[in-house]
């Protein structure tokens, strides 16, 4: 079931509304909860960023992927390199995202040749790789002591924290990175990269690029990621390769799923999450976030692969829908479509069989 | 010339123990077409079992002997419970399932018997044998012939039981399989059974070389994944070949080649999975499978 299951001027308030929602919290927050709730709330908008460049590649394009850390790893450490080496901080975060689309574009050249398991295998070998790679260029990455990221001081002339600048900064980048994600799957890329999830024979009959689009989204994918990992360093001010684990890739994947795979706001909710949940149950207990997760995992994939925002947007289209076939049938409709949606509104509303008396 | 031959005998012992997980891998991907990413952590709870009993003062071989047995009965309860509602799931469901089950295998484990190392201790006797100027444990030994034992039961099973014949049956065409009425359900849920039991001896062989933590099985996980993929994805004796050659190469590398010592090992497994699928991605020993569209 989806959005357009409803009518035109339905589904532009819904966007206008969750667009101006996004921009009330985006803009508000900083100045309303404490700094760090602000904090966390950065935090899970970065790792949207690199939740949404995993749901492009798995949800959209069917390629699975548990190496998203690496590609993290990659952003995190160019950009605090360079930055403590002088580069400007939002100049620095170009190179991570060129370097982990890079490393994105490699990994996807086998990927050319694999399906979805050998796939699978691939980037766990890559998962697995990171951390002993991250120590053996310890001259380079610190190793396992890591590096510390200098938080840059927001300009006087704004009066922010250092806290509400970030915000800011990720609030813009994640903003514009969504915006494209949308745009990109709403078109022509994102038929293609279904079509090649769903069969790609198919697909490749009906004239789909398949080699260079799965190349494509693959370093698009590992871009965002190290997009991600570069904001992340700069978020918390720190890079180690503790940070960077398969378990860290795991997460990802339990956000997306959780979100929705193949939606584009749910790497966004998926996202807000894992970063809170582990929060509010770690007074329970440190394992308990990690088990939700797993039972989530293998749950919403019996029942609802659509994730939260799957099973929001049911829910929105069953309230919603209801009120629009009572309207046809009133309304000075052709003979046909009136006739049709009446009678498809008199279905909806026969009483279940047992309570006919 | 010595420690070329100690490193041989070495990588021989570890890779014995990649076979065994490896075939593990190869047992579930013939019955159900998917690679089981919990393998390696089912095995891990296994052995955490084992380690339990061991503490209640049972002896160290007759507890892996139950836990092998436990195991058995969880990996049929696993597939029943979690694998079979997922029947005609998109394989990549079914992938984030394992995932799933991974994750949560792995922090049931964290959180019933925590995250320190602990030690486990071997099944076979101390003593080290002299042989050729090198010198081998009994340990090693013991878990090469642990994996010929079960190498030679796995074909005893597969190639002179009906049972085996089901499961040969079940792996080249679930459908047909069906018609002629096997029941491939049972059958499936045996190999799991199978599965599971064989990562437990896989654990119990692994945890005195590398202690006993909730972590302790993602390498050998990759490397068995590697001699899968090596030995081909639908050959037993392939995937245990393949183990055995990927043992040796580690332990070559990670002592000749300065750039992979011994903390960039794990890359070995990554490169190898990755050449062999560029280079022939069925694998030496596995069946070239063409899709028919």
């Amino acid at each position: 079931m989806t959005l357009r299951e409803l009518d035109s001027r339905t589904r532009r308030w819904i966007a206008i509304g969750v667009v101006a929602a996004i921009a009330v919290c985006a803009i508000a927050f900083p100045f309303l909860i404490s700094s760090y709730a602000l904090y966390q709330f950065n935090v899970a908008l970065v790792l949207a960023v690199g939740v949404l460049g995993l749901n492009l590649l798995t949800g959209y394009a069917g390629q699975i992927s548990l190496g998203h850390n690496a590609f993290f790893a990659f952003g995190a450490y160019t950009f605090a390199i360079l930055w403590s080496h002088g580069v400007n901080y939002v100049v620095a975060l170009v190179p991570a995202f060129a370097v982990a689309m890079v490393v994105g574009f490699v990994i996807g050249l086998p990927a050319l040749r694999l399906k979805g398991l050998y796939l699978a295998i691939v980037t766990v070998g890559l998962a697995i790789t990171t951390e002993p790679l991250i120590n053996r260029l310890t001259p380079l990455t610190g190793g396992p002591q890591g590096l510390i990221v200098i938080q840059p001081a927001p300009p006087d002339w704004t009066g922010l924290t250092t806290g509400q600048w970030l915000w800011l900064i990720t609030a813009a980048i994640a903003v514009a990175v969504f915006v494209m994600a949308r745009n990109l799957v709403r078109g022509r890329v994102g038929r293609a990269l279904i079509a090649i999830r769903e069969n790609e024979v198919a697909g490749l009959t009906m004239g789909v690029d398949v080699a260079a689009y799965k190349t494509g989204i693959f370093a698009l994918s590992g871009g965002l990621a190290g997009l991600a990992g570069a904001l992340y360093a700069l978020v918390v001010g720190f890079v180690g390769p503790g940070s960077f684990t398969l378990i860290f890739s795991i997460f990802l994947l339990v956000a997306m799923v959780i979100g929705g795979l193949g939606t584009v706001m749910g790497a966004l909710v998926g996202a807000t999450v894992i970063e809170f949940l582990p929060t509010w149950a770690s007074g329970i207990n440190q394992s308990l976030s990690s088990i939700i997760y797993a039972a989530a995992l293998i749950l919403l994939m019996m029942v609802a692969r659509g994730g939260l925002i799957g099973l929001l947007t049911s829910a929105t289209v069953r309230v919603l829908r209801q009120p629009k076939a009572r309207l046809f049938a009133d309304s000075a409709q052709p003979r046909g479509a009136a006739e049709e949606s009446t009678t498809r509104s008199q279905s909806r509303e026969l009483p279940p069989k047992g309570r006919r008396s | 010339v010595k420690l070329l031959v100690q490193e041989i005998v070495d990588g021989i012992a570890t890779g014995a123990i990649y076979g065994i997980l490896a075939l593990a891998l190869v047992i579930i991907y013939r019955s159900t077409s998917f690679i089981n990413f919990a393998q390696g952590e089912m095995a891990m709870v296994s052995t955490f079992l084992a380690w339990q009993l061991t503490q209640w003062n049972v002896g160290v071989v007759p507890a892996i002997l139950i836990s092998i047995g436990l195991a058995f009965v969880g990996g049929m309860l696993i597939q029943a419970a979690v694998i079979r509602p997922m029947e005609g799931a998109p394989e990549l469901a079914l992938v984030i399932v394992t995932v799933g089950l991974f994750l949560g295998i792995n922090q049931m484990t964290g959180l019933i018997w925590g995250h320190e190392v602990k030690s486990f201790p071997s099944a076979f006797p101390d003593e080290v044998l002299s042989i050729a100027g090198a010198r081998i444990g009994v340990g090693k030994l013991g878990v090469l012939a642990v994996l010929l034992v079960e190498i030679g039961l796995l074909y005893g099973i597969l190639l002179g039981t009906r049972f085996g014949l089901a499961m040969r049956a079940v792996a080249v065409n679930l459908e047909s399989s069906e018609l002629v009425g096997i029941p491939t359900r049972r059958i499936v849920m045996l190999a799991w059974g199978i599965a599971t039991a064989l990562g437990a001896v896989a654990g119990a062989m692994v945890a005195p070389q590398l202690f006993l933590w909730p972590g302790m099985m993602f390498p050998v996980l990759i490397y068995s994944m590697a001699a899968a993929t090596l030995g081909g994805f639908d050959s037993p004796l392939g995937a245990v070949l393949a183990g055995l050659i990927l043992g040796v190469v580690e332990n070559l590398a990670g002592t000749y080649i300065t750039i992979v010592g011994p903390d960039l090992k794990i890359a070995v497994a990554l490169l190898v999975i990755v050449i062999v699928l560029l280079v022939r991605p069925s694998g030496l020993f596995g069946s070239h499978v063409s899709v028919r569209v």
